[in-house]
C-alpha cells in the first residue's frame, strides 16, 4: 500500500523534489540548471514509463490512478517542458534573467499538471491545478523589469483566482450531490440523477467554465492574449501547451468519467466553446501585428479545433484530440521558440528572414504549414482526425464550418511567411541561437513534418491511449 | 525498374534535394542539372506512354502500405485517362522550364528547387489511386506554387499569391470533408476503412449524403477548375507568376480539378450526378464559364490575362463534356483538357518570350511583330488556332466530341456552347490581328526572332498539337476503357440502349 502510494505519485515527486533544490541552487552560469532539468525530466521520464507495467494501480485510495489516458497526457507535458526549457535558455541569459527559479518553476508546474493528468478525486485535482497556476503566475511575471510582463502576471492571476473559484465551487455542489469526491463514487451516485436537473446544471456549468478559461477557449479567452503577450516568449510556449493540454485532462476525465451521462447539461456549451473557439481564435488572429498574439489568437483557435473531438463525442474525436494536443505542443511550442530566438516580435520584423537565415525561416514555415493543417504535415493529420469524428457523428456543418476557418488561418499564418519573401529591411531584427535551441526547434519541425508524412506511429499512440 | 512509377514520381524531387548541393554561384550548373532533371523525367515518361497498353485499366501499379490504420495506401498506377495527364505533365513541365532558361535571374537555385518539387507534387496527383495520397499532393503542389508566384512573379505577385492560396485551400477543406463523407459511407456500406479509388467507387451514397458528398466535392474541385462564381483568384494568379509558373497552372494545374470531377465526383456519387437539378446546375455553370470567359477576353488590354481568361473559357468546354454524361462529352472533356494543357501552355510560353525581349504584357505595346518576327508570328498563329478548335489541329477534335455529347444531351445547351466557340475565334483573331499585323512601331523593329533553344521549346508543343488534331485515334483508344468505367457509373444502361 505504501509502495502504491509513492510509485503512483513518483515521477510528480521527483520534479517537485528537483524543482525545489533548483529555488535553493547558485551557480555563475546558468548551463548547470539546465542539465538539473534534463536530468529531472530523465527521472520523471523513466518512472513513467515504468508505469506503464503498472496500469490499473491506484494511489492514496484512489484519488491517483495510473492509466494509459493519464501517462500520454503526462508525456504531452513533460516534452512540452523539456522542449521550453531547452530552447529558452539563451532567451533568459539575453534578457538577463537567466535565475534557477526559472527552471524550478517549470518543474514545479509540471509536478502540478501531473496531478491534473492523473489524479481522479476532486481535492487533488484542485490541488494540482493551482500548484500549476500559481507556478504559472510567477513564470509569467518572470521579466521583473519589463512592466508588460508584471502587467501579464497580474491580469492572469486575478482572472485565473475567478476562474479557479468557480470550479471550486462546481466541485463543492458535485460533492454536496454525491456525497464523495472520488470520480468513481461520484458517477454511480450521479447515475440517478436526470440531466435536467437545475442542481446538476449548477455543478456542472461552473466546472465547464473553470476548466474552459484554463484551456483558454472562447468566450473564457480574454486572458489568454494578454498573458501570452506579457510573458517570456518560452513560457508561452509552455503555458499554451503543457498548461492547456492538463486542462484539457482534467476536463476530459471529468466529463467522460462521472459527468459523462449527463451529456445533454454539457453539450450545448461545449460546442458553443467549440464554435467561439474558432471564431475568435481565426478571426481576431486576422488583424494582430505582434505575431506573438497572433499565434496566442491562433492558439485560440486549435483550442476550438480540439474541442470539436468532444463535440463529435466518439472515440475517433477522444483519440483525435489527444492526437492533436500531441501534434498542437510540438508545433505551437516550436513557433514560440523560434519566435523568442528574434529581439522583436512583430510580423514584419520577419521580413526578409529568407533570405538572411534561410534555415530559420525553413523552420519556421514548417512550423506554420503544420500549424495551418497543410498536408504533408502532422497538422494536417490532426485536422483530419477532427474531421473524421465530426463525419462520424453526422455533425456534417460543424465540420464545414471547422473546414472553413482552416481558409483563414491560413491567411495569417501566410501572412507572416509572405513577410519572410520581403527584401530584408535596412535594420532587421537579429537573432540569438543556441545549440540546445536549434536541437528544440529543430525537433519540433522535423516530427511536424515527419509525422505528417507517416502518422501511423502517433495514431497508434493515441488509440493505446485510450485502451 | 523501367516501369516504376515510383522512381518516376520522386525523381524531380531527389533532383532538387541534390541541387540544394550545388554551389549558387554558378547558375549555368543549376539551370543544366534542373533542366536536366526534367528532361530526364519527360523522356522516361514519354516511354511509359510507349509501353501502355490501351486494353487494360490500372496499369504500373505500385501499392505499398502508408497509414493502414485509415485505410490508406501508397497506391500509384495509371489507366488511359491519367497516362495522357501525366505524359503532358512532365513534358509541359519540362518544356516551361528550358523556356524560362533565361526569365530567372535572381535567386536561381531556390526556383528550380521550388520547380523539381512542385513537378513531383502535380505527377503524384495524377498517379495516385489512393484518394488520400491524391488529396496529399493536390495540397502540397500548393505551396511550391505559392512561392512560385510570391517570390518570382511580377508587380502584385504577394497579393496574388495569398488569393491563391487561401481561395484553393478553402475549397479544397470542403473537399477533405467531402471525401471523409464518402469514405465512411464506404466503411458503413463493408466495414473496413479504405481510401483506394476502385473500394470507393464502388459505394453507393444515396439521397441526402450524396447530396452533401456532391456539393462538398463541388466546392473543392470548383474552385481548382475554375468554375464560374469561383474563378477570381485565376487572373491575378495566371498573370502575377512567372512564366514557368502559369504554364503549370493552366496545363497541369487546373487538370487538377477537372481530373478530381472525373475519378472522385461521378463514380464516387453517380446517383446525385444523375439528378436532373444538379446536372441543369452543373451545365448553366459551364455554360456561363464559357460565355463569360470568352466575352471578358475580348476586353482584355494584358496579353497573359488574355490568356489567363481564355483558360476560364476553355475549362468550361471540360465541365459540359463531362456532365452530358455520355462516352463522347466525357472523351471529348479528358481529350481537351491534354490538349488545352498543350495549346494554352505554349500561349503562356510565347507571352513570356515575348516579356523577356519587352518587359511589357500590354497588347498594344505590340504590333506587326510579323515584320520582325515571322517565325514567332507563325508559331503564335499556330497556337491560337489550336486553342480556337479548328480543324486540323488538336482543339479541334476534343471540341467537336464535347459538342456531340452536348448536343445529344440537349440542343439548347449545345448552342449556347457554339456561340462561345466563336467567341473564341473572335478574341484569339482579334489579340492576333493586334500583336502581328499592322505598322510594326520602332520599339519592336529591332526585336530579335525565336532563337535555337526557343524552337526547341515550341517544337514539341506544335508537333503535339498537330499529331493528336490529324491523327487523335490511339488518344481515344488510351480513353476508351477509363470512359467506359465512369459510363458503367453513371448509366450502366447506356451502351444498352443504344445499340
Amino acid at each position: 500500500m505504501q509502495f502504491n502510494n509513492l510509485f503512483s505519485i513518483l515521477p510528480a515527486a521527483v520534479l517537485a523534489l528537483f524543482g525545489c533544490v533548483l529555488l535553493l541552487l547558485r551557480f555563475d552560469s546558468s548551463r548547470p540548471y539546465l542539465i538539473f532539468l534534463a536530468f529531472a525530466e530523465l527521472l520523471a521520464a523513466i518512472g513513467l514509463w515504468r508505469q506503464t507495467d503498472f496500469l490499473g494501480f491506484t494511489g492514496f485510495r484512489g484519488a491517483i490512478l495510473i492509466d494509459p489516458f493519464g501517462i500520454a497526457f503526462n508525456a504531452i507535458c513533460l516534452v512540452a517542458g523539456l522542449i521550453c526549457a531547452v530552447g529558452a535558455y539563451r532567451y533568459m541569459e539575453r534578457e538577463d534573467e537567466d535565475h534557477p527559479e526559472f527552471y524550478g518553476l517549470i518543474l514545479l508546474a509540471q509536478s502540478g499538471m501531473y496531478l491534473m493528468n492523473s489524479g481522479t478525486e476532486l481535492i487533488t485535482v484542485f490541488i494540482g491545478l493551482e500548484i500549476t497556476a500559481v507556478s504559472f503566475y510567477s513564470l509569467t511575471g518572470f521579466l521583473r523589469s519589463n512592466p508588460r510582463s508584471s502587467e501579464a502576471a497580474l491580469k492572469y492571476l486575478l482572472l485565473g483566482a475567478f476562474s479557479s473559484g468557480l470550479l471550486l465551487y462546481g466541485f463543492s455542489i458535485l460533492y454536496g450531490l454525491s456525497g464523495s469526491t472520488h470520480y468513481l463514487n461520484i458517477a454511480s451516485m450521479l447515475a440517478t440523477r436526470n440531466s435536467r436537473d437545475p442542481l446538476i446544471l449548477m455543478a456542472i456549468l461552473p466546472i465547464v467554465l473553470g476548466l474552459l478559461f484554463k484551456i483558454a477557449a472562447a468566450p473564457l479567452h480574454m486572458w489568454a492574449p494578454d498573458a501570452y503577450e506579457g510573458a517570456p516568449t518560452p513560457v508561452t510556449a509552455y503555458l499554451a501547451t503543457a498548461s492547456k493540454a492538463a486542462g484539457f485532462a482534467l476536463l476530459l476525465r471529468l466529463i467522460l468519467g462521472p459527468l459523462h451521462d449527463l451529456r445533454p447539461a454539457w453539450e450545448g456549451l461545449i460546442t458553443f466553446a467549440a464554435i467561439a473557439s474558432l471564431t475568435v481564435g481565426n478571426l481576431a488572429a486576422i488583424t494582430q501585428s505582434s505575431t506573438k498574439r497572433l499565434l496566442a489568437y491562433s492558439s485560440i483557435g486549435h483550442v476550438g479545433y480540439i474541442l470539436l473531438g468532444l463535440v463529435a463525442g466518439n472515440k475517433t474525436g477522444i483519440e483525435a484530440m489527444l492526437l492533436y494536443l500531441l501534434v498542437y505542443t510540438l508545433m505551437t511550442t516550436g513557433a514560440f521558440l523560434l519566435l523568442s530566438a528574434l529581439d522583436r516580435e512583430g510580423v514584419t520584423d520577419f521580413r526578409g528572414l529568407l533570405y538572411r537565415h534561410p534555415g530559420v525561416a525553413l523552420l519556421m514555415i514548417l512550423l506554420l504549414l503544420s500549424l495551418a493543417g497543410l498536408p504533408p504535415t502532422a497538422g494536417f493529420v490532426a485536422k483530419y482526425m477532427i474531421f473524421l469524428s465530426l463525419v462520424q457523428a453526422r455533425q456534417y456543418w460543424v465540420a464545414v464550418i471547422a473546414a472553413l476557418y482552416v481558409a483563414v488561418s491560413l491567411y495569417y499564418y501566410f501572412r507572416i511567411i509572405r513577410e519572410m519573401l520581403h527584401n530584408p529591411d535596412d535594420s532587421p531584427a537579429t537573432l540569438t541561437i543556441s545549440t540546445g535551441w536549434r536541437a528544440a526547434v529543430g525537433l519540433t519541425a522535423i516530427l511536424s513534418l515527419g509525422l505528417g508524412l507517416n502518422p501511423e506511429p502517433v495514431l497508434a499512440w493515441a488509440r493505446s491511449a485510450l485502451r | 525498374m523501367a516501369d516504376n512509377l515510383t522512381l518516376i514520381l520522386f525523381l524531380p524531387m531527389l533532383g532538387g534535394l541534390i541541387l540544394t548541393l550545388l554551389p549558387s554561384s554558378k547558375p549555368v550548373l543549376v539551370k543544366f542539372w534542373a533542366n536536366l532533371v526534367l528532361g530526364c523525367n519527360a523522356l522516361w515518361t514519354l516511354t511509359l506512354l510507349g509501353r501502355f497498353d490501351a486494353t487494360h485499366d490500372l496499369q504500373f501499379i505500385q501499392r505499398l502500405p502508408w497509414i493502414p490504420s485509415l485505410g490508406a495506401e501508397f497506391f500509384l498506377g495509371v489507366d488511359g485517362y491519367s497516362m495522357l495527364l501525366f505524359a503532358m505533365t512532365s513534358a509541359v513541365g519540362f518544356l516551361a522550364s528550358l523556356a524560362s532558361w533565361n526569365a530567372i535571374d535572381t535567386r536561381l537555385k531556390e526556383f528550380y528547387v521550388s520547380l523539381l518539387i512542385l513537378q513531383s507534387c502535380v505527377a503524384g496527383v495524377f498517379l495516385a489511386v489512393d484518394a488520400l495520397l491524391f488529396f496529399v499532393f493536390f495540397e502540397a503542389s500548393l505551396i511550391p506554387m505559392f512561392f512560385l508566384i510570391a517570390i518570382w512573379g511580377g508587380e502584385q505577385r504577394r497579393m496574388a499569391a495569398m488569393k491563391f492560396i487561401v481561395y484553393t485551400v478553402a475549397g479544397s477543406m470542403l473537399l477533405l470533408v467531402g471525401l471523409l463523407l464518402l469514405y465512411f459511407e464506404h466503411w458503413r456500406q463493408t466495414g473496413f476503412f479504405s481510401f483506394s479509388l476502385p473500394a470507393l467507387w464502388a459505394t453507393k451514397p444515396e439521397g441526402d449524403l450524396g447530396l452533401w458528398i456532391f456539393w462538398l466535392m463541388f466546392a473543392g474541385l470548383a474552385v481548382k477548375v475554375p468554375m464560374a462564381p469561383f474563378h477570381t483568384w485565376l487572373p491575378d494568379a495566371h498573370t502575377e507568376a512567372p512564366t514557368v509558373g502559369s504554364v503549370y497552372l493552366a496545363s497541369i494545374m487546373l487538370k487538377m480539378g477537372t481530373y478530381g470531377f472525373l475519378r472522385l465526383v461521378l463514380p464516387g456519387v453517380p446517383e446525385t450526378v444523375k439528378q436532373a437539378n444538379v446536372l441543369w446546375w452543373m451545365s448553366v455553370l459551364a455554360l456561363i464559364a464559357i460565355v463569360y470567359g470568352a466575352l471578358v477576353c475580348l476586353k482584355q488590354k494584358d496579353w497573359k490575362r488574355l490568356i489567363a481568361y481564355s483558360s476560364v473559357s476553355h475549362m468550361g468546354f471540360c465541365m459540359l463534356g463531362m456532365f452530358s454524361l455520355n462516352p463522347a462529352g466525357i472523351s471529348g472533356s479528358m481529350l481537351q483538357q491534354v490538349n488545352h494543357g498543350i495549346s494554352t501552355g505554349l500561349l503562356f510560353i510565347l507571352v513570356g518570350l515575348m516579356y523577356e525581349r519587352r518587359h511589357t504584357r500590354e497588347i498594344s505595346e505590340y504590333g506587326g511583330l510579323f515584320g520582325p518576327m515571322p517565325a514567332f508570328s507563325f508559331v503564335f498563329l499556330i497556337a491560337a488556332v489550336s486553342s480556337m478548335g479548328l480543324p486540323p489541329l488538336n482543339g479541334f477534335v476534343g471540341e467537336l466530341r464535347i459538342l456531340t455529347g452536348a448536343f445529344e444531351m440537349s440542343v439548347p445547351w449545345a448552342l449556347w456552347a457554339g456561340l462561345g466557340v466563336v467567341l473564341t475565334v473572335a478574341y484569339l483573331l482579334w489579340c492576333y490581328q493586334r500583336v502581328t499585323l499592322g505598322e510594326t512601331s520602332a520599339k519592336n523593329l529591332g526585336l530579335a526572332d525565336l532563337s535555337g533553344r526557343e524552337w526547341a521549346v515550341v517544337l514539341p508543343f506544335l508537333i503535339a498539337a498537330i499529331g493528336i488534331g490529324v491523327y487523335p485515334q490511339p488518344a481515344f483508344d488510351m480513353l476508351e476503357r477509363p470512359v467506359k468505367q465512369i459510363m458503367e457509373k453513371v448509366r450502366p444502361n447506356y451502351y444498352a440502349q443504344s445499340n
